[in-house]
């Protein structure tokens, strides 16, 4: 019975969608990455995983999958999350010659919820990330008519005034995550949910980047060696998140975004959120142990 | 691997999986055939087809029953499977005059040609629990009045032909412009009526009860009366590859509303697309009052939804400051797969960001004690 839940389904397309909706999705990933960081609105479908889920990562995943492919898929920064589980299952399910793995030096197509490796990408690489809300002026104007002219003007002097006044009301760039990026000194994009941290990783990276929003219907990317600049000012300028005197409890990670655990013991630790990170870590220290261990003997 | 949850992952969503299985299979009682639900839960079935935008009664039924009678589920289930099918092509535009009525009623006259047929509704039961049904024992048709005759039922014109004829309506002028397609193209703003259309006749019936009747409470200006509300079946005719004559290929079940509301000559559009209406006494005249339509198209028999659309088409078409006027609010919330795809979406770990939330949380109070030390 298990087994039957995670065997091919011969019933559907490969990958699912059928060819023509892929045709349509990959048209509007070559727009999005001849302008970058601006939204093109899509056909999207929908897909046998929740809509709001992951279901614009996944089209576009989907769309560009074939033989050949090595599909790594990640949730709030592991492998082993539910939903990243879930969604390499589809993936696995409905395109049988694809191979997936929890490695990022590995991977040629790598989809992600909220966080982007600490591994450095390399050129040839995909990051898709999936985006629940693409558009970063929804914050301060309701109206998609509205914000779509915004973008056409230029029109940003509200999302300043919206930062100038978190300064003024709590004393600090108070935006935690999906910090808003001026792309390639044009467009303010949304860099989906991913922590502040991990937004230096966009600009002028070697790897491409794709943003999937399958329930707002909007793709848009971030080709290699683009510029990807956080808004800030001069005399508050954009900080990331602060580990300083504290690190991975397992690798010893000291530069890595970390989750904080607190243990049935009620103390409180840190883990690195990127597992397969953590995982290589921890074998480098073990293959240095028994290098060590050589030399000794 | 090394970290313990990675193998975790996979094998807590395949247990859950085989946990939903089990579950109803656990049941002791018989287990549900398709055909019951078609039969006896047809109103579910409809709703179901309805919202996931596919008129298919098994799979809609399949779908209940998959979902354990959770409806917006079962329509993510039928909407999730149609988007893996592929565009034949376009039939030809329904039409409803030729409509196979089963039911059949208008709010604004007493008697209309053809007259008021009340057919199958529960609209003047009285709501009391029929504990007869818990041991039902099956009555023979024959203890019922039998059903009077369809086949001579006389070929039903509309009521709002006759406001036309009378001038009180517009005509109709036939529309040459190629329909949106929601399945295909992004709404963008101000939404053609065709694409608002689509997108209400396949909203989640809630949703649009709601919204309709938060503009009859007075957050809108739309509270209409119903010109005439039927259901029936309708053919559905596609033309012929080769033949180019229309073939018949099937039938639908729908509810038709059309809702009359009073209107004053819309003398254009301002640029965000809202109708600007004239005075009523523009140069010392009078323009003559006119009625305009609401309408309401939807599958299977859902009459609330039906009527909560035709609110919602006129309501939209006026424009204006109330949220059922207001395009994006309305057409961007009513759809099930999305709004219960986004709420549920918070059950999902949100570790990372809730992690940003706290360093940004903490840094403030940090500073707010330095500035309160700095003070001292």
């Amino acid at each position: 019975m298990l087994k039957d839940l995670i065997t091919t389904e011969e019933n559907y397309n490969y990958a699912f969608l059928d060819e023509g909706s892929k045709r349509e999705i990959r048209r509007n990933l070559l727009k999005a990455v001849a302008i970058p960081g601006y939204q093109v609105p899509f056909g999207s479908r929908e897909l046998p995983i929740g809509r709001g889920w992951g279901t614009g990562g996944l089209q576009i995943t989907l769309s560009l999958i074939g033989q050949g492919d090595i599909v790594k898929v990640i949730d709030q920064g592991t492998d082993a999350g539910v939903n990243a589980a879930n969604i390499r299952r589809l993936i696995e399910r409905t395109a049988p010659d694809v191979t997936t793995t929890f490695q990022t030096s590995e991977a040629t197509i790598i989809q992600t919820r909220h966080r982007i490796p600490e591994e450095k990408m390399q050129a040839g690489q995909l990051l898709v990330l999936q985006v629940p809300l693409p558009e970063p002026l929804r914050l301060v104007e309701r109206s998609e008519n509205a914000t779509r002219r915004m973008h056409a003007d230029k029109n940003y002097s509200r999302m300043w005034v919206a930062l100038y006044e978190e300064i003024v009301k709590h004393g600090l760039l108070a935006r935690a995550y999906s910090y808003p990026v001026m792309v390639n000194g044009r467009y303010v994009m949304a860099p989906s949910p991913i922590p502040r941290w991990d937004v230096e990783k966009l600009n002028n990276a070697e790897h491409l980047s794709l943003f999937g929003a399958g329930r707002e219907k909007r793709l848009y990317a971030v080709p290699p060696r683009t510029a990807v600049v956080p808004l800030d000012f001069e005399d508050y300028p954009f900080t990331v998140e602060d580990f300083h005197g504290i690190r991975c409890q397992r690798c010893g990670a000291e530069h890595s975004f970390l989750d904080e655990i607190t243990t049935e013991a009620g103390q409180k630790t840190y883990m690195c959120s990127d597992t397969a990170y953590c995982d290589e870590q921890v074998a480098k220290k073990v293959a240095e142990r028994e290098m060590q261990k050589e030399f000794a003997g | 691997m090394g970290y313990v949850a990675v193998k975790g992952g996979i094998d807590a969503i395949l247990a859950a999986e085989e946990l939903v299985k089990l579950g109803r299979l656990q049941s002791r009682s018989e287990l549900l055939q398709i055909d019951q639900l078609i039969e006896q839960q047809r109103m579910a079935v409809d709703q179901v087809m309805s919202e996931a935008g596919l008129y298919d009664e098994k799979l809609a039924a399949l779908a209940l029953k998959q979902a354990e009678g959770d409806l917006m589920e079962a329509g993510f289930l039928l909407r999730a499977y149609k988007s893996t099918l592929e565009r034949l092509g376009y039939s030809l535009p329904i039409d409803t005059s030729r409509m196979k009525v089963l039911r059949r009623i208008s709010s604004a006259f007493k008697n209309i040609p053809g007259g008021q047929v009340l057919g199958r509704t529960r609209d003047y039961t009285q709501r009391l629990l029929d504990f007869n049904l818990i041991e039902e024992i099956r009555v023979p048709e024959s203890a019922f009045q039998q059903p009077k005759a369809t086949t001579n039922m006389p070929k039903f014109s509309r009521v709002s032909d006759l406001l036309r004829a009378e001038g009180l309506l517009a005509a109709l002028a036939p529309s040459e412009q190629e329909p949106f397609d929601i399945t295909r193209d992004t709404l963008k703003f101000p939404a053609p009526r065709s694409a608002r259309l689509q997108t209400l006749a396949r909203g989640e019936s809630g949703a649009m009860v709601a919204l309709g009747y938060s503009s009859l409470r007075g957050y809108g200006m739309v509270h209409p009366t119903i010109s005439e509300l039927r259901y029936g079946k309708v053919p559905v005719e596609f033309l012929h590859p080769l033949t180019g004559n229309p073939v018949t290929v099937g039938q639908l079940r729908v509810t038709e509303v059309e809702a009359l509301n009073h209107a004053y000559s819309i003398v254009g559009r301002d640029k965000d697309g809202i109708a600007e209406q004239e005075s009523q006494n523009k140069d010392g005249e009078t323009v003559a009052p006119l009625y305009e339509l609401g309408y309401g198209l939807v599958y299977g028999q859902n009459e609330r939804k039906a009527i909560s659309m035709s609110i919602l088409d006129r309501a939209l078409d006026i424009g204006g400051d109330a949220p059922s006027s207001d395009q994006e609010f309305v057409l961007y919330h009513i759809d099930s797969v999305e709004s219960s795809g986004f709420v549920e979406h918070l059950k999902l770990p949100h570790y990372v960001t809730f992690q940003s939330s706290l360093d940004r949380s903490r840094e403030e109070t940090r500073l707010a004690y330095a500035a309160e030390a700095g003070k001292k």
